[in-house]
């Protein structure tokens, strides 16, 4: 692993005051993932347009113009994002090829404060899984240990961020794909309030739990990169009003009147005990520090990994029914009619999750089994949400681990897929609520990082980034 | 051929379910152009519409506020909670592989449509109204190994209404399309363009004789009155004839061939598709206050009905009264003239109806011209109704009138002006007498058609400004009649 970036704040400032310009930044990230590419984080380099970028934010510098909050920042970004200068594949072969007729608004909104995107990273195909595993290129390996595997689905940025490729990169998060990989690598993963940030240009998996967020070296920095892409777009209608400002505070947090609750669901059965050893010593440093440490109960939770493989599904059915082989991406070019050309294109361009998935979801929402599937599924997370309104009117924050435990190894878990699914136990409620969660480092076990999750009420994105970075100074 | 007496002992029972193009600027979730009439194929196509990975659909205001009138004009209200859901299939004019829709709960549910038929008036109740984005157009060039797919019209902003199936003839048929049309034009929801399909109808048909309806047929795609009623007439004909015959009616959807005027079958029950319905997680539910409803509602529009009530107080024929509906900015005009008074009123409708409509036609008028001439229009049919101007002088003036000239003047110009000067008109009426013995001579002697030569000769020495009726009365006194 190469040497951390700074904080983005001085990376930038750096860049702002020509110590460092920002053709330098970009050329030095190039050239990290040129020399770590054995770990397959990235899928796609944006050479020549970042070169272009960067020398125009130095030009702006030199012009005396503003050159923004992030002037001369690399970045990378999930290759679900929508990027000009290279392929948008999302890792799979129906969509290989494809250049991005326009940018994501995240992408858009980094890119006016003067961030420089200069690679797509891997990720599970679609997005769909939790190792990158199910990408249809490669499998991303972790910085710790290359035999086991970074987590997904932004494994490769969770990944490209612990091999400090970048000062940071973005993810999606749609059951746990942000806060988990983060928890296998050792970053900050904070997936925000569902709504927060705008999902226009972002290659959809299940529309109603798919969250844009940050992965990063710091608190800090997911706070300023959060505060650049957070707020409502006109291109998305389901965005939702920010807070003033994500930015965190240099004054600790105040403890004293701060209720946390651990979720009693978490520490169960299915939790390795080292990973819960390292989460209970994170605890005792809140109660020392004079937190009201209580613990709390969500009896749906037990439900809602079921619910979420409904609910998924059935989305990613919907939402890939348009690669089609017809406007872009893959086709089958020798088919005699138009079903051939559906069904082959289709066949071919899909990897077996994305199958799996539409298969699952076709036919929960099939006349007949929409009433007993999906129907229910719905009202189950309607039961859950309520569940943890009603526990956030007692405690500020939810606390448990990310993850049950350290990253697996590659090839593990493939043969299973319901194995993969339970990894996801710890992740999927805050998804399908939309409440706000983020991961941070908690220690390691056998030189594997575990990661804490924090669960905060929604639109308290702030407030969770306050309480993170106190965990995270406590903890170093 | 099936005797009229069986015929008879068939009920048949329709529901019709129409597509309104709403009248929005823009497409129902994206911002690209919704009038693409002059425009090549795929031009008006951006990435929400083309089904571009990432492109999500916003929802268009103006769209719900539209569709949240023409609950009004179906005489009922919006709901207050509405939303989206995903309708999937395949085809290649479908960009995102599914269509959004609303299912579940649609903005509109109830309300009637009053038709009048052989002088009876009915209501036929509307189920419900629900906001959907429209498909692109797909075009199959004969002799070819392909298809064309022009994406233009995908995501314009459609309203489908559904009928109770409470019709029960080809002709009420036709008078609830088009009673439909009148109110989603007079709302001013919709261009109503028939011709480029701005409104297509299906119409659902079944007969039987007992009380139990029938198997159904869907005629899909009609896009005239008359193609409505036909297409109803053809099906109710033909399913009695199946029927007795002993054959069953295959439920299935059919098209009308308008060339042979009669339906075909385009694909039975067994191929319908699970379109698998899902709430559309990218547009947020439509909620609508009682301010928004309060608000729409008093902005609006008096529709055909009361408009019809009030020109018929003023004793207009049906028929032209019809002229009028058939114009929304005819017939409301028409309604101010006859709060005005409603002598002029009839001259001047008279004249709408008539020479207006000519000069309109000729494109030597519009009706915007003609209705923001109200002031010249009246002080034209006030100077016919004080004598001062013959019906035919009027008429002469109409295109000056509604150029904005005064009346008056314009008249003066043109020597138009009627001289109702009795003395003067005595004048001329003694010196026509005098040159014309043998006519008078016979008006005497009670050949009263002769007096209108006498008229005649009068306006011609007046140069036709002599008001006649009062040169026929003079002549009349002359004569001692």
């Amino acid at each position: 692993m190469a040497k951390k970036w700074a904080p983005i704040l001085e990376l930038a400032e750096d860049v702002r005051s020509g110590k460092v310009s920002a053709l330098e930044q970009v050329k030095k990230s190039l050239r990290l993932i040129d020399e770590h590419s054995e770990f397959n984080a990235v899928i796609s380099k944006i050479e020549k347009r970042a070169i272009e970028r960067a020398k125009e934010v130095d030009a702006k510098i030199q012009e005396g113009a503003d050159p923004g909050r992030l002037a001369g920042v690399p970045f990378i970004a999930k290759d679900n994002f929508l990027v000009f200068g290279a392929e948008t594949t999302a890792a799979s072969n129906i969509l290989k090829g494809f250049d991005a007729p326009y940018q994501s608004t995240a992408i858009e909104k980094l890119e006016s404060e003067g961030a420089i995107c200069v690679a797509k990273a891997n990720l599970d195909a679609f997005a769909h899984g939790a190792s990158t595993e199910n990408s249809d290129f490669f499998t991303t390996k972790n910085p710790h240990d290359n035999t086991r595997v970074a987590g997904g689905s932004s494994g490769g940025s969770a990944a490209a961020v612990a091999l400090s490729l970048a000062p940071f990169a973005l993810g999606t998060d749609t059951g746990g794909s942000i806060r988990q990989p983060a928890s296998f690598c050792g970053a900050v993963g904070l997936k925000p309030t569902y709504g927060l940030v705008s999902r226009s240009g972002v290659v959809a998996m299940a529309s109603s739990t798919d969250v844009v967020g940050p992965i990063t070296n710091s608190v800090d920095d997911a706070a300023l990169v959060l505060d650049v892409i957070a707020g409502q777009d006109p291109l998305d209608g389901t965005t939702i009003p920010r807070q003033e400002s994500y930015l965190t505070p240099n004054s600790t947090f105040n403890l004293q009147n701060t209720k946390i609750g651990i979720i009693k669901e978490y520490f169960g059965d299915g939790l390795d005990p080292d990973v819960r050893n390292k989460i209970e010593l994170a605890i005792e440093d809140l109660k020392k520090a004079g937190a009201d440490v209580v613990e709390v109960s969500l009896p749906s939770l037990a439900l809602a990994l079921a619910v979420y493989y409904i609910v998924c599904p059935a989305e990613v059915s919907s939402n890939l029914a348009r690669y089609d082989g017809q406007r872009f991406g893959y086709s089958f070019k020798d088919s005699k009619n138009l079903d051939e050309s559906y069904e082959v294109s289709r066949e071919q361009g899909f990897g077996n999750e994305a199958k799996r998935r539409i298969m699952i979801g076709t036919y929960v929402l099939s006349s007949g089994y929409y009433d007993a599937y999906y129907k229910k599924a719905q009202t189950v997370r309607t039961k859950l949400t309520n569940e943890f309104n009603e526990i956030f009117t007692k405690v500020d924050f939810l606390i448990g681990p990310t993850a049950p435990t350290t990253a697996f190894k590659i090839g593990e878990n493939t043969q299973d897929p319901l194995a993969m699914y339970l990894g996801d136990i710890m992740t999927v409620g805050a998804s399908m609520v939309g409440v706000p969660a983020i991961s941070i480092p908690c220690g390691d076990v056998s030189g594997l990082p575990v990661g804490l999750q924090i669960i905060a009420p929604q639109k308290q994105d702030r407030e969770l980034l306050e309480i993170a970075k106190w965990c995270e100074e406590a903890n170093r | 051929m099936i005797n009229q007496a069986i015929k008879n002992l068939y009920t048949a029972t329709i529901g019709i379910e129409c597509h309104v193009q709403l009248k929005t600027k823009s497409k129902l979730f994206a911002s690209e152009t919704n009038d693409s009439r002059n425009l090549d194929p795929n031009t008006a196509v951006g990435h929400v519409s083309f089904g571009m990975p990432g492109a999500l659909p916003v929802l268009n205001e103006k769209a719900v506020e539209l569709a949240a009138r023409a609950a009004f004009a179906l005489n009922t209200i919006p709901q207050k909670f509405s939303k989206f859901d995903r309708k999937h299939y395949f085809y290649p004019d479908l960009p995102k592989g599914y269509q959004i829709s609303q299912f579940e709960e649609p903005i509109i549910l109830g309300g009637y449509i009053a038709i009048e038929i052989n002088g009876e008036s009915k209501r036929i109740g509307i189920t419900r109204a629900h906001m959907e984005e429209d498909a692109g157009k797909s075009t199959h060039p004969e002799g070819q190994d392909y298809s064309l797919v022009d994406l233009n019209r995908a995501g314009t902003p459609l309203l489908e209404i559904v009928s109770e199936p409470e019709i029960h003839s080809a002709a009420e048929a036709r008078a609830f399309a088009k009673a439909l049309y009148l109110q989603m034009k007079y709302a001013d929801v919709s261009e109503a363009d028939l011709y480029n399909g701005n409104m297509r109808f299906d119409v659902n048909v079944s007969v039987s004789k007992t009380d139990t309806l029938g198997t159904r047929t869907e005629t899909k795609n009609l896009n005239s009155f008359k193609a409505v009623e036909k297409a109803v007439e053809y099906e109710i004909a033909r399913q009695i004839e199946v029927l007795e015959s002993g054959d069953d009616i295959v439920q299935e959807t059919r098209g009308w061939d308008d060339a042979k005027q009669r339906t075909f079958s385009q694909r039975t029950k067994e191929d319908a598709h699970d379109y698998r319905y899902m709430p559309e997680p990218d547009v947020p539910p439509i909620v609508i206050t009682d301010e928004y409803i309060a608000e729409i509602q008093s902005a609006f529009p008096t529709m055909p009905g009361e408009l019809r009530v009030k020109l018929q107080s003023i004793g207009l024929q049906a028929a032209q009264i019809e002229t009028l509906i058939e114009e929304p900015i005819l017939s409301q005009f028409a309604v101010t003239l006859v709060d005005e008074d409603a002598v002029k009123a009839r001259t001047i409708i008279n004249w709408l109806t008539g020479e207006i409509t000519k000069l309109v036609i000729d494109s030597k008028a519009t009706w915007k011209e003609v209705i923001s001439a109200k002031a010249q229009l009246l002080q034209l049919a006030t100077m016919v109704a004080e004598n001062k101007l013959s019906s035919t002088g009027a008429k002469e003036l109409l295109a000056d009138a509604i150029a904005g000239k005064n009346p008056e003047e314009v008249a003066k110009e043109k020597n138009l002006l009627q001289v109702s000067d009795e003395g003067e008109i005595e004048k001329i009426v003694s010196e026509v007498l005098a040159d014309n013995e043998k006519a008078a001579n016979d008006v005497k002697s009670g050949e009263v058609k002769a007096i209108s030569f006498l008229v005649g000769q009068v306006m011609a020495k007046s140069k036709g400004q002599a008001n006649p009726g009062l040169a026929q009365q003079i002549i009349k006194k002359h004569l001692g009649l």
